[in-house]
């Protein structure tokens, strides 16, 4: 008995040296290292590609926003986003979906709801928005809440809105979107994309240029 | 080119870059495992540890020594969560409370990676970096060390010796997974992953005359170095609530199929471990092939399913994009779905909650099926070595002879063990799910109503007990009752199984090989692979059909 009692402290005794020396490795040395070479090769990137505009930073290119007015183009739906609940000291955005269901009617009914939405915002005196021309990624919450792209459908969708509200011309605001859409990695990875912080900061320079 | 076609391009590119490294991949590892060599700081922890690693170690030794380990990372992640509120390098942030971490001890150190915490606001750089990223490592580790000694148990013959724990341990550790996390980890910060200790601290937001908005709050964090092991060693926990949907973890379509390869990577190579150390690598590929047939066969059925769409939500929008991302689009997020639950991984790149009624049924089969397609590093291949001999006792039956894999006899004690193997999880699954049920207040914590609601139960304790880690994340898992029946499941699912594969391997190196005859089954040919998948699919159907007709095969149906 007391020979398996000192057995067992032993054998515990030995796991946690290998955890404590296995912690300098992974947790200490490994974390330092890539960090290092981050912040040497990479450091916009490894920092969080901060955006600039007017000299001041006003957000990464790769965190969505939410709150533009409808003069600037929309980003997708957020309604998985949360705010913190835990060490409240902070104004924490909690990243997340809404992990409704496809059958549950509150997901349909909000899908439908924004569609709507969509179609009235976006129709203009001489364009009319079909329910049927509004793209899934325009009425449904993105996995992060935070996708910081729209599809390049929902963006043309919108250029007539945000060309009448801000006096340009629908061609010069088709060409931004445009300019802003990005294609398939190598021509085949992931799904064409614009990004609304982008495209949103180009608008403000093309209006304030008018 | 229509997004179904870009879909069947990633997928090619992403087994194209797979069979590249199959080969060096496996070949590595394997000489990992056999060689004589100590490197020099591997000669310090073993000092350190006080371990001679060169002594050989009989099942139960080896066992004592997983149990010692993994009992000491579980306290040891306890302790450092219970005290995050007094370390330094914690953001100010409090301590957890102790369902959370005892929760979360247990989900990290057994390769599960089950969250009931969000954590942008919950944990401090020390707890991510220096605690949870630890037994990112060290849990998959564990995990190849086992599946070597089950290995060790085919290959060796008339003794009892598995090798040494602390030496399979160290050497998993610094000769495999650093190097490859560190090369990955650059990869993808040049993606765009952050890689930081700055603390919490105010953003800009682009900013007009009628917005609402203000300035945003963002952690910084050592992310590219958490998330390369997070996918590499098929943990899966997230950095941030969103996981592998975050754009600070997951940027680029690039990085997306990139992240997916991580999760494959050791879990496919390591068939060829397998087969290296047996001596025969045409026995690695019988293994590759049954993985690789059921991963494809989901991939497709994912990919078929949720390009279609159906469910009355999905219809009105016009496609599967809720709790997707526009930069992956549905054909990417499909791969991602299925290699995160055919493995242990458990990241998510999508919300699967949200997926089609049968695409988030198939992702709980793809969990239900042993996560051994290609599985968990190191649990991948002891699951489907598990399944290899029930399959192979299986033909034996059929002809009458007493069944043989790899020269070694399957009698009465290596099919109970084997049998054992196979039905702790789903005990587990299924009898906490209907407790959970049948219980008055669980049940509160679902989301969704109906079908789904049950399906939020049923894809708890399947990922807890199959160490996945994934969720239909609308379930509300941070209550006693849940804290405690996961963390429950995740231990007895990753250990017991442990003690099963290890008295295997033990019982099967004690054996003198059986010569082959003409009579042998050929468990190299591909009519083994054909019994092995209709093994694995045959015994996960006979044993969750039921539970999954109430639950996603309902939704499905109906939509």
């Amino acid at each position: 008995m007391n020979n398996s009692v000192t057995n067992t402290a032993r054998l515990l005794g030995a796991g946690l040296r290998a955890l404590l020396v296995l912690t300098l490795v992974t947790g200490v040395l490994y974390p330092l290292a890539v960090t290092g070479i981050a912040q040497g090769l990479f450091p916009g990137k490894a920092n969080g590609s901060e955006v600039r505009a007017d000299g001041q930073v006003v957000g990464s290119s790769l965190i969505g926003q939410q709150g533009y007015s409808l003069d600037y183009f929309q980003p997708r739906p957020a309604n998985g986003l949360g705010e913190n609940t835990a060490n409240t000291q902070y104004k924490l955005i909690l990243s997340g979906a809404t992990n409704l269901s496809a059958d549950n009617r509150k997901l349909v009914e909000s899908v439908r709801a924004a569609k709507a939405e969509v179609v009235r915002e976006n129709s203009t005196a001489g364009y009319r928005v079909k329910p049927d021309d509004v793209p899934a990624d325009a009425v449904t919450s993105s996995g992060s809440g935070l996708d910081p792209d729209i599809s390049p459908r929902y963006a043309a969708l919108q250029v007539h809105r945000v060309a009448a509200r801000n006096h340009l011309s629908v061609t010069e605001v088709r060409r931004l979107v445009d300019r802003h859409t990005e294609g398939r990695t190598l021509g085949f990875m992931g799904d064409p994309r614009v990004n609304v912080l982008a495209l949103n900061i180009a608008l403000r320079e093309l209006v304030a240029k008018h | 080119m229509g997004p179904v076609l870009a879909g069947v391009l990633q997928l090619l590119a992403l087994v194209a870059a797979l069979a590249l490294a199959y080969v060096p991949a496996g070949t590595y590892m394997a000489r990992v495992y056999s060689s004589k060599r100590h490197l020099r700081v591997e000669r310090w922890a073993y000092r350190a540890i006080g371990a001679d690693p060169d002594t050989e170690m009989t099942w139960t030794a080896y066992l004592r020594g997983v149990l010692a380990f993994s009992a000491v990372g579980v306290l040891f992640l306890y302790l450092l969560m219970r005290l995050q509120g007094v370390l330094p390098g914690s953001l100010g942030f409090a301590s957890v409370d102790p369902a959370q971490s005892f929760n979360t001890a247990v989900s990290f150190v057994t390769n599960t990676n089950w969250q009931s915490y969000y954590g942008e606001q919950t944990m401090g750089h020390v707890v991510q970096t220096a605690g949870l990223a630890v037994q990112n490592f060290l849990s998959a580790a564990v995990g190849m060390a086992v599946a070597v000694a089950l290995v060790r148990g085919f290959a060796r013959a008339r003794t009892g010796d598995l090798g040494n724990f602390w030496a399979d341990l160290v050497r998993g550790t610094v000769r495999i997974l650093v190097p490859a996390a560190a090369i990955a980890a650059v990869v993808l910060v040049a993606c765009g992953v952050i890689q930081n200790f700055s603390g919490i601290h105010e953003v800009g937001q682009f900013f007009n005359g009628h917005s609402t908005g203000g300035p945003q709050q963002w952690n910084g964090g050592a992310v590219a170095s958490q998330e390369a092991i997070k996918e590499l060693g098929t943990n899966g926990g997230g950095y941030f609530n969103a996981n592998s949907a975050h754009p600070f973890e997951n940027p680029t379509p690039f990085s997306n199929l990139f992240e997916i390869f991580l999760i494959l990577l050791i879990p496919f190579s390591l068939t060829r471990t397998f087969g290296v150390l047996v001596g025969n690598v045409r026995q690695g590929h019988a293994i590759l092939a049954t993985m690789f047939t059921i991963w494809l066969g989901f991939v497709a059925l994912m990919m078929w399913t949720e390009f279609a769409h159906h469910g009355p939500a999905l219809q009105a929008a016009g496609g599967a994009m809720e709790g997707k991302e526009v930069r992956f689009g549905v054909g990417s997020s499909s791969v991602f779905a299925v290699s995160t639950t055919l493995t242990s991984t458990g990241a998510v790149d999508s919300f699967h909650s949200s997926f089609t009624g049968l695409g988030g049924g198939l992702t709980l089969l793809s969990m239900m099926l042993g996560e051994i397609a290609p599985g968990g590093t190191g649990s991948g291949l002891y699951g489907m070595l598990i399944l290899a001999v029930i399959a192979v006792f299986v033909a034996g039956l059929m002809v009458g002879r007493t069944p043989e894999y790899l020269g070694k006899k399957i009698g009465a004690r290596e099919m109970k063990l084997a049998a054992c193997y196979i039905l702790i999880t789903p005990a587990l699954v299924l009898v906490l799910t209907a407790a959970s049920v049948a219980l008055p207040t669980p049940p509160h914590s679902t989301l969704n109503p109906g079908a789904h609601g049950f399906s939020e139960i049923l894809y708890a304790f399947t990922s807890a007990a199959n160490n996945n880690g994934s969720a239909f994340a609308g379930l509300n898992a941070n209550t006693d009752w849940f804290n405690t029946t996961t963390a429950l499941a995740m231990l007895l699912g990753r250990f017991l199984p442990m003690v099963f594969v290890l008295a295997l391997a033990g019982s099967l190196a004690g054996q003198r090989p059986v010569p082959v005859t003409a009579g042998t089954l050929r468990t190299e040919k591909p009519l083994f692979t054909g019994l092995l998948v209709g093994a694995v699919l045959i015994i996960t159907g006979l044993t969750y059909f039921p539970a999954l007709a109430l639950g996603p095969l309902a939704e499905g149906l109906a939509s």
